[in-house]
């Protein structure tokens, strides 16, 4: 959390739903002022209901929530210092875009003259200020979520939360809106927690993320160490592509692990936590390198034979059978401008990778 | 409204099954246009004759003998009926407001909580549209005569209250199915009150099915015949009461006219409420456009 003043503190919360359903299970995490944070996970994983419980519409069955200093518990939505955006938008059908995002502020008691102001401001931030006599039927799916944001942002919350802001937008607004995201909240310099079942979604933007499975927070962590560090099996798997192979630890040397897996034999990775018995090892498929000669004694290499080729454009996926009884992904760009691939289905190829790629996953 | 949704329904229909034709495609067929035609004229060729026929100067209405507006006058100037017709109007008017608002909360309260007991209380919400009125108006006269409440105005006004709301409730549950929660929660994150939210999002939604169920138990009420029968005492004839017994003696030109002005109040209310819809619909567009 780089030293960053925690805004809001998660101390073991648990949600039950009807005494058997537990979905969230002893959540302990701490949000500092500032950050870009998102809750990542399958659906089912309990994310949206940890998100549900900061802003006030479920009640923790037990632990408590700290939002800016202040005890949540019992405090209702409308009291919180946050404002939420939501998945379906919500933005309210009979009033044009004017009247929603000023909303916040004139059932509060904001007066009108400054409410207008305010309003008109907040649709500049989101370059919605042109549409502000449209009513939400008149509007693209893109453009409804700028006003929800910009209804939001109008009630300058200490903290924004997104229930799966971009899951309704095509491929391409969602790319553009990640980054338009990221823009506001630098702009704002408000405190963003974001859910999402995206993993390129929390990569891209947040600067840290929580990955969440079957109501537990797995890892907490940077992007780019979540994606090089998993702690796990699950957060391996579940971020981006990975080759995990099981092998069983036969030593150490050093700072270094000796596993056995079969099909690789003997591999030494640098490894610096104590493991005994069975442990994953696993490597992404852009550190491994395909090649029709035998690589160099210091990677970790076997043979293989390409069953599958797929064309992504910058690069192609391919996948190969070998003596692991893991098919084998290699991530290969296609960093010269050809069209016939380099190898064909069938070829018989040496797959290798540096020994420090390899990550051993205990859990 | 309802019109627009299933032409709505029918467009995506198309989409799916681009060789099967609309419904209203059928009517190119000949037979069909034959009993389309019939079912008009069963339709609307008594109501045609009776709105006509108070318009004509013969009083045993066998031939045209030319246009008049007297019988209106006669009409008008019949107290009997002219009472009955303020009294029908009372009557639903109070019975119109009472029922939506009861019946507007039920529908809500059926849509938005789980409680127990809801399925046997939702199916006795809902018994008074499916039991016969016949045995609606025996049990209504049966419990005022066990409470010892004297019959007339008020007596109807309760009756009627008792037999629209259940459809106010209906039309309201079916409105509030397509509602998104996150509106409410919206509204609530954005720092309204439970009460304010419902002022400024819930009711707005419900306004079309609050129109439409409270237009649903004006016209019910209006022209209720059975039940109004049944608790009604002396002085508190409604108008279809007023104009069944005098038809009891022959149909004089007297009772067209008054019919056709009961037909003239539900046309306008009918017609009020969608021109107000349109309204609404045009202004936005304008606004924008």
């Amino acid at each position: 959390m780089d030293n960053r003043k925690p805004i809001i503190s998660i101390r073991n919360v648990y949600k039950r739903f009807g005494g058997s359903v537990v979905a969230v299970d002893n959540a302990n995490l701490e949000i500092g002022e500032g950050e870009f944070f998102a809750l990542l996970g399958p659906s089912g994983c309990g994310k949206t209901t940890l998100l549900r419980m900061l802003a006030g519409f479920e009640n923790p069955t037990e632990g408590e929530i700290i939002i800016d200093g202040h005890r949540m518990e019992g405090v209702d939505p409308n009291r919180r210092p946050v404002n939420m955006v939501f998945q379906s938008y919500a933005v309210f059908p009979h009033m044009n875009v004017l009247k929603n995002v000023g909303y916040g502020l004139r059932v509060t008691g904001v007066p009108p003259d400054e409410t207008q102001k305010r309003a008109l401001e907040a649709l500049a931030l989101v370059k919605m200020e042109r549409f502000a006599d449209r009513m939400p039927n008149q509007l693209s799916g893109g453009q409804r979520q700028r006003v929800a944001l910009a209804r939001a942002l109008v009630k300058r919350p200490r903290v924004l939360l997104l229930d799966e802001p971009l899951s309704a937008l095509d491929a391409k607004l969602r790319e553009a809106m990640q980054l338009e995201l990221v823009r506001l909240q630098h702009a704002v310099g408000i405190t963003f927690v974001i859910v999402t079942h995206d993993q390129d979604e929390a990569l891209s933007m947040a600067n840290r993320i929580a990955v969440m499975e079957s109501g537990k927070v797995r890892q907490i962590a940077a992007p780019a160490d979540l994606y090089e560090f998993p702690n796990s099996r699950f957060v391996a798997d579940f971020i981006g592509k990975m080759n995990l192979f099981e092998g069983s630890v036969v030593g150490a040397a050093g700072n270094n692990i000796i596993i056995e897996v079969k099909g690789l034999g003997r591999i030494t990775v640098p490894y610096s936590g104590s493991a005994e018995g069975t442990v994953g090892a696993a490597v992404r498929p852009e550190k491994v390198r395909v090649d029709h000669s035998e690589p160099g004694s210091d990677r970790v290499k076997l043979r293989g034979k390409v069953t599958e080729v797929a064309y992504f454009g910058d690069e192609s996926a391919v996948f190969l059978e070998n003596a692991t009884g893991v098919n084998i992904n290699v991530n290969v760009p296609n960093d010269a401008r050809r069209t016939a691939a380099p190898f064909a289905i069938g070829d018989e190829m040496w797959i290798s990778w540096n020994p420090a790629d390899t990550l051993v996953l205990a859990e | 409204m309802t019109q627009s949704a299933t032409m709505n329904a029918v467009a995506e229909k198309r989409v799916q099954h681009p060789d099967k034709p609309l419904p209203l495609e059928y009517l190119r067929k000949r037979w069909l246009q034959v009993v389309l035609v019939f079912g008009f004229f069963f339709l609307y060729f008594p109501i045609l004759a009776l709105i006509a026929t108070s318009f004509n100067e013969d009083k045993r209405n066998i031939v045209w003998k030319g246009f008049t507006f007297g019988w209106y006058a006669k009409a008008y100037e019949n107290d009997k009926l002219f009472d009955s017709l303020m009294n029908s109007l009372q009557v639903g008017a109070i019975s119109t407001v009472v029922s939506t608002i009861i019946g507007t909360m039920i529908g809500l309260a059926l849509y938005r909580y789980r409680f127990s007991f809801k399925t046997p209380f939702e199916s006795l919400v809902f018994l008074p549209i499916v039991i016969p009125e016949i045995s609606m108006a025996v049990a209504m006269l049966a419990f005022f005569a066990m409470l010892g409440v004297p019959l007339g105005i008020f007596t109807i006004t309760v009756s009627h209250i008792a037999f629209s709301f259940p459809f106010v409730a209906v039309v309201i549950r079916t409105r509030m199915a397509g509602f998104d929660e996150s509106l409410e929660e919206a509204s609530r994150d954005l720092g309204a009150s439970a009460w304010q939210t419902f002022w400024n999002v819930t009711v707005p939604y419900m306004m079309p099915g609050i129109i439409a169920g409270g237009l649903l138990a004006f016209t019910l009420s209006l022209d209720d015949y059975v039940i109004t029968a049944f608790t009604s005492g002396p002085g508190s004839t409604t108008l279809p009461i007023q104009i069944y017994s005098m038809v009891r003696f022959s149909v004089t030109p007297e009772v067209n006219a008054a019919s056709t002005v009961l037909i003239v109040i539900t046309l306008t209310f009918a017609i009020g409420a969608m021109a107000m819809q349109a309204r609404t619909e045009k202004r936005t567009v304008k606004k924008n456009g």
